[in-house]
């Protein structure tokens, strides 16, 4: 595979595509509503109306507009119908001759769509995720081709360096720093990891990524192998993304084909080879000592850091570990350079961030958006407000390592800074809106549960210290806590912060001091008088 | 060496054991094929897998027992799992598995005694847009209330109507 290769693939797919496309989307939330069924209906009618010449339908990644699913768009009409079902196929495609249809139409002008920057989703909707050459035929393949050829290891660091890219597992670490410090570490062997395994409940983002551009993602983890000087990768995806693994396992299977993953890449001396390792349902995994150890096959329990994975990680050789979406932003940032990313984004968080909208809000579905854009735009404009006309009243961000910020705070920037100021994170990327008839303690609840649940038990203060502050709040929730117990719950809340072993344990008070934070009178008023506790029988006198 | 049982499931297991060279690396992957094959992890299946790959039992065991997607129960005919991500839990997804646990007199994480129904939960299935959503034997469904659940599990439930 040299160059000239790359551009007959493109060439070649391009030539072949037909006037009119139909797009149908084919990621998981849309095939869960037939989808599958609507694509196989639509190419049937195609057929049958002698429209096959000229009209292509695609499968093709996620549309965005989730909670609208199955979408088709047509782009001859600059269309998007939602809620498509297989029966109305055929009518859909008799408007190609100029019929009508009572088909739901999207709006492409509406903020959901307009107010998006595409970096990382770019191709998302666009192409066919199980084709490598569509991907080649939007430039895919290009920013390896010239890294591998123009640049040394040390320049593709520094460049990352200069892009400003901080790593979108969630704790916003600079991903050109990550890659120089690995780079640096001498060693015979080193290892790339994906991170995959989207355990927070909410988030969708890496899964649609994984099903809708997978090749951006293998383009990214060869970058950065040639940067830090690796030959073998691993991208760890959960089980329950069953579509993500397939169209993973086909796009590794398609560039290896094509001489794009293996040895010699681009008759270049760099080899390199992606190995897919499949989750079994454990969130601590996302912790990335935990997921080496999963790796290794054994019990996802994570370990003290230093020495970190950069030094000592996989195997003990020195390893790096990258979000699915940080390794989808690599190649745009090759392919267009490192200036032209660095001016998207607020001062300190560049380019963009792909969130999961959903909860009480009316469009829920997958927004890219550039850092900094306010949480109101977000929400209220974009997210289309609360349903039913009620009120938002909270923004979960980060997952059960994040928190709630409250819809007076809604004019905040999205960024790294901004939320940790809020007591909240980024997180990776899932965004759960709240209305009024949401009860924020027995939020804090739920994700306390979470954390007990999935807590791997190696660490005291995480393994008992999230059983305890469970307790506690199930019990202000029964209404049978005093003041005491609220005073006993911030005081775990801090010490298991500080105390934990890992990322998991240092974040689990984190939903119930942010809520505690902005909500905390929906505390005080479930709590008892002081002297309830003091009586035996606490509840008949509370009953009085 | 042949499992004694003379099952050829055990044949089909030790093939895929030799495909990753009987790597202790590859531990998760082979229970997964397992599960896949047995439909759950017995004892007996582990303590297989542990002597064809060298490793300790209690290392096979630890690890299975580590992760939620194993099981070491057997399963009921059908499945249903209720997804309770945050997405799906603030619209309502506790009152669909409130419903069917009611109306199939178990708890989730347990089988009806006929083994027909097996009730689950799942984290998140990353389903979000299209929350609550629930996945009856292996396909997910979106928008759930516990009406339609009930709907969808009627025929699975022989006992209470």
């Amino acid at each position: 595979m040299v160059n000239e290769d790359l551009n007959v693939i493109a060439e070649k797919e391009q030539a072949a595509r037909k006037k009119i496309v139909i797009r149908c989307c084919m990621a998981a939330g849309c095939m869960s509503s037939k989808s599958e069924a609507v694509k196989k209906n639509l190419e049937q009618a195609v057929n049958e109306a002698e429209l096959s010449d000229g009209v292509e339908v695609r499968g093709v990644g996620c549309m965005k507009l989730c909670c609208e699913g199955p979408l088709v768009s047509v782009d001859s009409q600059n269309a998007l119908y939602e809620k498509v079902t297989p029966e109305n196929a055929l009518e859909l495609v008799q408007t190609l001759k100029g019929g009508n249809t009572g088909i739901k139409r999207g709006d492409w002008n509406h903020p959901f769509f307009k107010k998006q920057m595409s970096i990382v989703l770019a191709n998302s909707g666009e192409i066919d995720p199980e084709r490598i050459e569509a991907y080649i035929a939007v430039e895919g393949y290009q920013a390896l081709l010239t890294v591998l050829r123009e640049m040394t290891p040390k320049q593709v660091v520094e460049e990352m360096v200069k892009s400003g890219l901080r790593g979108r597992g969630g704790a916003g670490f600079p991903t050109g720093i990550k890659w120089g410090t690995v780079a640096k570490t001498e060693s015979a062997q080193k290892y790339v990891i994906c991170n995959a395994d989207e355990g927070d409940p909410g988030a969708f983002m890496d899964r649609s990524v994984l099903e809708s551009d997978p090749h951006s993602v293998l383009e990214g983890m060869a970058i950065a192998a040639y940067a830090v000087g690796a030959n073998q990768g691993f991208i760890y995806v959960r089980a329950e993304y069953p579509l993500a693994i397939k169209r993973l396992q086909t796009a590794i299977k398609q560039a290896k084909q094509l001489g794009l993953l293996g040895s010699s890449i681009f008759e270049s001396p760099f080899n390199f080879n992606i190995d897919i390792r499949i989750g079994a349902g454990a969130f601590v995994c996302g912790e990335e000592t935990a997921l080496m150890a999963s790796v290794e096959g054994k019990r996802g329990t994570p370990r003290p850091r230093p020495p970190f994975p950069a030094e000592s990680g996989l195997w003990g050789c020195p390893t790096l570990i990258n979000n699915v979406e940080t390794f989808a932003n690599v190649p745009p940032i090759y392919r267009k350079g490192a200036e032209w990313f660095a001016s998207i984004g607020t001062e300190k968080s560049k380019g963009t961030k792909v969130f999961a909208l959903a909860g009480k809000i009316n469009n829920t579905g997958l927004i890219e958006v550039p850092m900094g854009t306010t949480l109101r735009q977000i929400v209220e404009e974009m997210g289309g407000g609360a349903p039913d006309g009620r009120e938002i009243k909270a923004v979960q961000t980060g997952g059960p390592s994040g928190g709630c910020i409250p819809a007076q705070h809604l004019d905040t920037p999205v960024d790294y800074d901004s939320l940790m100021k809020l007591g909240s994170i980024m997180g990776s990327g899932g965004m759960i809106v709240m209305d009024d008839s949401t009860r924020m303690v027995d939020v804090a609840r739920y994700f306390m549960e979470f954390c007990v649940d999935e807590s791997c038990g190696k660490c005291v203060p995480c393994r008992a210290g999230t059983q305890q502050m469970l307790h506690l709040l199930e019990k202000i929730l029964n209404r049978k806590a005093t003041g005491h117990d609220l005073a006993k719950l911030e005081e775990l809340c801090d010490m298991v912060r500080h105390t934990s072993l890992c990322g998991l344990g240092q974040t689990a008070p984190n939903p119930t001091l942010s809520t505690l934070r902005f909500f905390r009178k929906e505390y005080e008023e479930l709590l008892q008088p002081e002297e309830f506790g003091r009586y035996e029988n606490g509840e008949a006198r509370a009953l009085k | 060496m042949q499992h004694a049982s003379g099952d050829k499931r055990f044949k089909i297991l030790e093939a895929f054991m030799k495909k990753y060279q009987f790597r202790h690396d590859a531990l998760i992957e082979i229970l997964h094929k397992a599960q896949e094959l047995f439909g759950y992890l017995e004892d007996d299946l582990l303590l297989f897998v542990a002597f064809k790959l060298k490793l300790p039992p209690s290392r096979v065991y630890g690890v299975a027992t580590f992760y939620h997607f194993f099981t070491l129960k057997p399963q009921g005919k059908h499945t249903c799992v209720v997804c309770l991500g945050t997405a799906c839990y603030v619209k309502g997804a506790d009152k669909v598995l409130a419903a069917v646990e009611a109306r199939a007199k178990i708890k989730a994480g347990e089988t009806t005694p006929d083994n027909e129904l097996s009730l689950l939960t799942a984290r998140c299935i990353g389903a979000c847009g299209i929350a609550p959503a629930v996945i009856y034997d292996g396909a997910v469904t979106p928008r759930q209330t516990p009406e339609t659940a009930l709907e969808q599990v009627k025929g699975w439930i022989s006992h209470g109507q």
